[in-house]
């Protein structure tokens, strides 16, 4: 509005000189001031003087405050679009790389820690771990009893279905059986997990470090690691493989009741056909599994709370990639285990 | 108004802390720029400097929170890069800090915090803590019943009595006060100067404080150090500074605002 006003009067200045009157101007805010003074201030570089006429005293001081001058634009290299993607590109890999050895630099950092508690310890903070193993193990039994039962029964009605065509309807107790044990359960819980305590680990940590909580705790001789995150990574170290036990209960649970239902497997058979189809391996290769995913979610979650710098954005960003690092990394871990398992036949 | 005794400055009073040519950067800035430093024991040392110059990165550094690229820091006659990590330890027994936001740890009360470091250091039986940490906290001005809130609870100055109790908690020999009293009102910020001085003078404190409050300069600081171009412009009692010609020092010194402190002050 103003601006096409103000482009207006120039277009139209064809005399040697104007006059910019502001006698009826009854209200005049910096924007205006500003549009005015520019218009004036280009008028003259045409050769064209302006000048204003019947400001009144405050008129002048704001438009004094305000004079147009060029604003240096902060220096930006600029370049392509390609390049900007191939930049892009580049850095999200020299970023993924960095991450992996930030995360072995820092798992070695946690053992060393750990070693320092285990030879002296009256260092460990036992509350602390029961505490955290209060808010990551048992209060997220029933989400995760709820999310395995379900599962259970999903995986079993879509395992009948299938094999009913060929008459094999009790081996659905295999299949859910060595599934979910060896695999189901724990990225279940893994993932919950991931979602519920290792988001939290790294809010908690990183508003801590943007408040220079953790800096207060280094000057008074405490160290973050010690006092803050050997309890947390503990208390997922020993949370994981109980939850992931609960949740295999769960989801056999359903699978059994789906069984049942759909199948006409009566609970007899399915517990004695279990008892055939798993083995103790099957239900250690689950649980094996379930501290390294611990330790995985615990770096993760550690690190990205560290990397919070000063702003809530900052914030947000770390705990939405502290999630997705730990479900990935879960992921690509329970595939190299997969791998290895089969690599021992175990 | 206090009327503080500025003790003569003797050149061979013992210095607790002793920065020598250091350079601090971050990425291709540099801010400060070969530093040097003496902090005399017994004394409240006022570091001023216009507003991102580096006095929180000074700090900082001799806290080990920001490492520098070059030159010695000795605290309590101990250099900073020699120390094992349990001499650090027992080094950082002796110091206290006041972040410049309190830095209180949002998850405990404030007697909770102020026995964060009392819990860590000193075996004590919860009663003795408890009283410690009420004796803390009332000798810095706060109410008895503060010391059941959350520091979200307390008001801007408040939470700056509060993070001055855990600053406190181990008697330490040297306190770090960041901006002690910016954002506190011309009364509060008086009384928490005069809070200092007392502090300063019962437990023979040691006191480096980064401020901007003129009235705090001319009130309690024995000596002041002022701080440009990375570099420590000056230093003395408050007359060397008003004797110095540097134009920043003559503008903050001689100003419209430091002549009313002035008026006002010593
Ligand atoms: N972590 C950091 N990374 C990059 N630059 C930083 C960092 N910390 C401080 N700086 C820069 O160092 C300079 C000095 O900052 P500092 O906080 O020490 O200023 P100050 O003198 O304390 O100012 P104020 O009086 O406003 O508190 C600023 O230019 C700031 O941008
Ligand atoms: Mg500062």
């Amino acid at each position: 509005m103003v601006e096409s006003l103000a482009a207006e009067i120039a277009a139209e200045a064809d005399q040697s000189h104007m006059i910019l009157d502001l006698a009826q101007v009854r209200r005049l805010d910096t924007l205006g001031a500003w549009v005015l003074d520019r218009t004036r201030h280009e008028l003259g570089s045409r050769d064209l003087g302006a000048d204003f006429a019947n400001a009144s005293q405050e008129q002048q001081i704001l438009l004094d405050e305000v004079a147009y001058r060029g604003f240096q634009e902060q220096a930006k290299p600029r370049r392509s679009k390609a390049v900007d993607f191939l930049v892009d590109v580049g850095q999200s890999v020299a970023g993924a790389g960095r991450d992996l050895v930030d995360g072995i630099a820092f798992l070695g950092e946690l053992v060393s820690a750990l070693i320092r508690v285990v030879v002296n310890p009256r260092r460990f903070r036992g509350t602390a771990v029961i505490n955290q193993l209060e808010q990551i193990a048992y209060r997220g039994v029933p989400i995760i009893v709820l999310i395995s039962f379900l599962v259970g029964c999903i995986v079993a009605q879509q395992g009948i279905f299938q094999l009913v065509r060929f008459g094999a309807t009790p081996f659905v107790v295999d299949l859910i059986g060595i599934l979910i044990l060896r695999e189901l359960a724990l990225l279940l819980t893994s993932i919950m997990v991931a979602g519920r305590s290792g988001s939290a680990f790294t809010a908690e940590i990183g508003s801590m470090k943007m408040r220079e909580e953790i800096d207060a705790l280094r000057v008074m001789g405490l160290d973050p690691i010690e006092v803050l995150i050997v309890p947390r990574v503990l208390a997922l170290v020993i949370g994981l493989p109980l939850l992931t036990f609960i949740s295999s209960i769960a989801a056999l649970s359903g699978g059994g009741v789906t069984a049942w239902l759909y199948g006409d497997v009566s609970p007899d058979v399915f517990l004695s056909r279990l008892r055939a189809a798993v083995s103790f391996n099957t239900f250690m290769v689950g649980m094996i599994k379930a501290p390294f995913m611990a330790l995985v979610i615990g770096i993760i979650a550690t690190l990205e709370g560290l990397a919070v710098q000063g702003s809530a954005e900052s914030l947000g960003r770390h705990v939405t990639s502290s999630v997705v690092k730990s479900i990935f990394m879960v992921i690509v871990l329970d595939g190299l285990f997969a791998m290895f398992f089969a690599a021992i036949r175990y | 108004m206090l009327d503080r005794v500025h003790p003569p400055i003797d050149r061979n009073r013992e210095v607790v802390i002793r920065v020598r040519g250091v350079e601090v950067g971050f990425g291709e800035k540099t801010i400060l720029r070969g530093l040097d430093l003496d902090v005399y024991r017994g004394e409240i040392l006022g570091f001023v400097g216009a507003s991102g110059q580096g006095k929180s990165v000074l700090t900082r550094t001799i806290l080990g929170l920001v490492p520098k690229r070059a030159g010695t820091i000795e605290v309590l006659g101990q250099n900073l890069d020699e120390l094992s990590p349990s001499e650090r330890r027992l080094l950082e027994r002796r110091w206290g800090v006041l972040f410049q936001q309190g830095a209180l740890f949002s998850a405990l009360t404030v007697k909770q915090n102020v026995q964060v470091p009392m819990r860590e250091y000193l075996h004590l039986s919860e009663r003795l803590l408890d009283e410690l940490a009420m004796l803390k906290i009332e000798m810095v001005g706060l109410k008895p019943d503060a010391a059941d809130k959350l520091p979200s609870e307390l008001s801007g100055g408040m939470i700056k009595r509060a993070a001055l109790a855990r600053a406190l908690a181990l008697d330490p020999d040297i306190v770090f006060l960041d901006e002690p009293t910016s954002g506190l009102d011309p009364i509060g910020a008086g009384e928490f100067d005069e809070l200092i001085a007392t502090l300063q003078r019962t437990l023979g404190l040691t006191v480096f404080m980064v401020t901007h409050d003129l009235d705090s300069l001319y009130t309690v600081c024995d000596r002041i150090a002022a701080l440009g171009e990375g570099k420590i412009l000056a230093e003395g009692p408050i007359e060397t500074l008003l004797e110095s010609d540097n134009p920043w020092i003559r503008s903050y010194f001689h100003g419209k605002r430091a002549r009313a402190a002035m008026a006002s002050g010593a």
